[in-house]
């Protein structure tokens, strides 16, 4: 059984990632989209929990809500994914269930 | 116009798009600077997101507003600080971030970027001297 797992919630705020990040487990995907983008930029003080994450689950993040905060692809932590809206839906259907960490 | 001058700081923490928050705080700031209040803006913690450059938002359906904070000097908004420990935890630097202009319009002198980088000592200060605070 695999869950996707999503996180909307910025890492600075929230300890929504932390959580997922917790409980998820491995080869399980993780989608973070909305205020959750910032937790996929290179040289914050959250990258080092998403790229510990990255050693055993995929980690997606929706290029719109990167795009709309200013960041390209390139300000990204290497190993993450990139999806449109198509992408987060073709997600949703793979999996199992959905846990929505808001 | 009154008489009393007040000092307002607007003190911002939230990102953009994600809540209403930075968008309503950018609204208030206007019609507070329509008021001949001296205006003050703080961006601390993910406030500090709202002045990004090249965002751009056609892709998720909402207005991209930061185009605003670039004409703030022309609402006599003089005064914009951003909290440099916020943007060392994010990554960021004063180059990810708009550059906002600032003339006046009596003498001519121009200010090419009043955005200014402070310490947590500098933003403790500016909320301890500011008359009123507004939170966003």
């Amino acid at each position: 059984m695999s869950i996707l797992h999503t996180v909307n919630k910025s890492p600075f705020e929230r300890n929504a990632l932390e959580s997922c990040l917790k409980f998820a487990n491995s080869g399980d995907p993780v989608l973070v989209f909305e205020d959750g983008v910032y937790a996929v930029l290179k040289g914050t003080s959250a990258a080092g929990q998403v790229k510990a994450a990255l050693d055993n689950k995929p980690v997606y993040v929706l290029a719109p809500d990167l795009k709309a905060r200013g960041f390209s692809e390139d300000r990204l932590i290497e190993g993450v994914k990139v999806v449109d809206y198509a992408g987060f839906v073709d997600l949703a259907a793979e999996n199992d269930k959905v846990q929505a960490w808001l | 116009m009154s008489e009393i001058v007040k000092k307002f700081l607007y003190l911002n923490r939230k990102a953009p798009y994600g809540t209403i928050y930075a968008w309503e705080s950018l609204e208030v700031v206007l019609i507070g600077a329509a008021f001949d209040q001296e205006v003050r803006l703080m961006f601390l913690d993910d406030g500090v997101y709202q002045l990004t450059t090249g965002q751009d938002t056609t892709g998720v359906g909402m207005k991209n507003f930061s185009p605003t904070y670039r004409t703030l000097g022309d609402y006599e908004v003089k005064n914009i600080y951003v909290d440099k420990d916020s943007l060392a935890s994010r990554g960021l630097t004063p180059d990810d971030l708009v550059q906002i202009a600032w003339e006046d319009w009596e003498t001519e002198e121009e200010v090419e970027n009043i955005v200014e980088v402070v310490d947590a000592a500098r933003v403790s200060e500016l909320m301890e001297e500011s008359d009123v605070i507004f939170s966003f």
